[in-house]
C-alpha cells in the first residue's frame, strides 16, 4: 500500500414520484400501521432510471467536492439493476457526466456501495488519483407491486462519494471487511426478468448477525473500539434490523443516519443516501469515525470504517 | 437441565427481548395476543434463545409455534 485515501465529495438523487404506506393501502391488503412497525418505512420514491439516478448524485457530488469531470480518473457504478445484460450501466453515466476514464459496474447485492468503497480504496492504494463511486438502483422495476410482502420494501435511488489519494501518513479509509455466505442464494434472490423473492424472518436474523459480526471485524481491523464511532451509516433495509444490530454493538440508535423512513431499500443507493443526508444536516465533524455496514442477497455483507475529513 | 430451571432462562429470554414482565410469561401466554410480539420480535426471541441455550432452530421449524409452551417445547426437545 502506497497511498491512502479520503471522502471529498458527495450526492444523491431520487425520483420525484413519492409512494406513501397508505397509496399501497389503497390496493393490497396492509395498513400504514403494520408497514411502519416492521420497516421503519413510510414513503418511498419511485421513477427515473439506474443510469439517470446516478448522474444526477454524480453532479452533485462533484459539485460538493469542486470538480470538473475531467478531474475523474475512474467510475465504479455499484448496482444490482443495470439497464442492459451489456454495456454495463457505468458506460452510460461515464458518458453523460463528460468523464475521459475506465468504468465498470459492481454487483455485490445491497452491500455493493461498501464493496465499491473497498475497491476504489484498493485502487488508490496503488497510484489511482480520484474516484467516482456510485450507488444507484431501482428496485422498482423487480419488485412484484401485487405481492405485499414485497412491495412496500423496495424503491430507486442512487448516492456518490468522491475518493481521493492521500499520503499513507493522511489514511482516512481505516478498515474493512467483505463476506458471503453462498449457501444463503435462497433465502433472497431475483431472477432474470423475474421479482425479487424474500424469505423476510430468515434474511432479518442473516442480516442482524451478518451487521454485527462485519462491523466488529471491520473496526477490529481499524483500531476502533465502537464507543468511539461517532456515527453508523448502514444499509436501510429495515429499522428494526438496524435497531438490532446497533443495540447488539453496543452503539446508540441515535448515532445511526437514517433515511428509509422516506426512501425505503435502495439498495446500492441507501447507504449515500444516508451517507449525504447526515453530512447536509451537519451530523459529521472533522475527525468523526465513520461505520458503513452493507448487508444483501447472497447473502453478502461488508463494512468500513473511515475517518470524515473536512 | 430440569424443565423448571430451563423454563426460568427462557422466561429471561423473553422478558429481556419483547420487554414483557415475567408474570406474563406463562406456558399458554400467545405471542400475538397476550406478549404482543410480531413476526420479527418472535426471529428475535429465538436468536437470544440460540445464544443462550447453544441450540440452532431452523425457519422451519417455527411453523405454527404461536405460543410460550410451543417454542419452550421446541427449545427443551433441542436440549434435552
Amino acid at each position: 500500500m502506497f497511498y491512502g485515501s479520503k471522502i471529498v465529495g458527495w450526492g444523491s438523487a431520487l425520483p420525484d414520484t413519492v409512494v406513501t404506506n397508505a397509496d399501497f393501502e389503497a390496493r393490497l391488503e396492509t395498513n400504514d400501521a403494520w408497514i411502519t412497525e416492521r420497516t421503519g418505512i413510510k414513503e418511498r420514491r419511485f421513477g427515473g432510471t439506474t443510469s439517470s439516478l446516478a448522474i444526477e448524485a454524480s453532479q452533485k457530488a462533484l459539485a460538493n467536492a469542486g470538480l470538473e469531470p475531467k478531474d475523474i480518473d475512474l467510475l465504479i457504478l455499484s448496482t444490482t439493476t443495470p439497464e442492459q445484460t451489456i454495456p454495463a450501466t457505468s458506460a452510460t453515466v461515464q458518458a453523460e457526466l463528460g468523464l475521459n476514464c475506465g468504468a465498470f459496474d459492481v454487483n455485490a447485492a445491497c452491500a455493493g456501495f461498501v464493496y465499491a468503497m473497498v475497491l476504489a480504496n484498493s485502487m488508490i492504494a496503488t497510484g489511482v488519483k480520484r474516484i467516482l463511486v456510485v450507488g444507484s438502483d431501482t428496485l422498482s422495476r423487480i419488485t412484484d407491486q401485487e405481492d405485499r410482502s414485497t412491495a412496500v420494501l423496495f424503491a430507486d435511488g442512487a448516492g456518490a462519494v468522491i475518493m481521493e489519494r492521500t499520503e499513507l501518513q493522511d489514511n482516512a479509509f481505516l478498515g474493512w471487511d467483505l463476506g458471503v455466505d453462498g449457501s444463503l442464494v435462497p433465502i433472497l434472490y431475483c431472477d432474470h426478468g423475474g421479482y425479487m423473492k424474500m424469505e423476510g424472518r430468515e434474511v432479518y436474523k442473516k442480516a442482524v448477525l451478518a451487521m454485527v459480526a462485519s462491523s466488529k471485524q471491520a473496526l477490529e481491523r481499524a483500531g476502533i473500539a465502537a464507543s468511539d464511532v461517532s456515527l453508523v451509516v448502514p444499509h436501510q433495509a429495515n429499522l428494526r434490523i438496524i435497531e438490532a444490530a446497533t443495540n447488539r454493538l453496543g452503539i446508540p440508535i441515535e448515532k445511526t443516519a437514517i433515511v428509509l423512513d422516506k426512501t425505503g431499500n435502495t439498495s446500492s443507493g441507501s447507504i449515500p443516501l444516508a451517507l449525504v443526508a447526515a453530512a447536509e444536516m451537519g451530523r459529521l465533524q472533522n475527525g468523526d469515525h465513520v461505520l458503513f455496514c452493507g448487508f444483501g442477497a447472497g447473502m453478502t455483507w461488508a463494512a468500513a470504517v473511515i475517518r470524515w475529513v473536512v | 437441565m430440569d424443565d423448571a430451571k430451563a423454563f426460568e432462562q427462557f422466561k429471561e429470554c423473553a422478558v429481556k427481548v419483547l420487554g414483557v414482565s415475567p408474570d406474563k410469561v406463562v406456558m399458554e401466554a400467545n405471542f400475538a395476543e397476550d406478549l404482543d410480539a410480531d413476526s420479527l420480535d418472535i426471529v428475535e426471541l429465538v436468536m437470544e434463545l440460540e445464544d443462550s441455550f447453544s441450540i440452532k432452530v431452523e425457519e422451519s421449524e417455527l411453523e405454527g409455534v404461536d405460543t410460550v409452551g410451543g417454542a419452550f417445547n421446541l427449545v427443551k426437545g433441542k436440549i434435552a
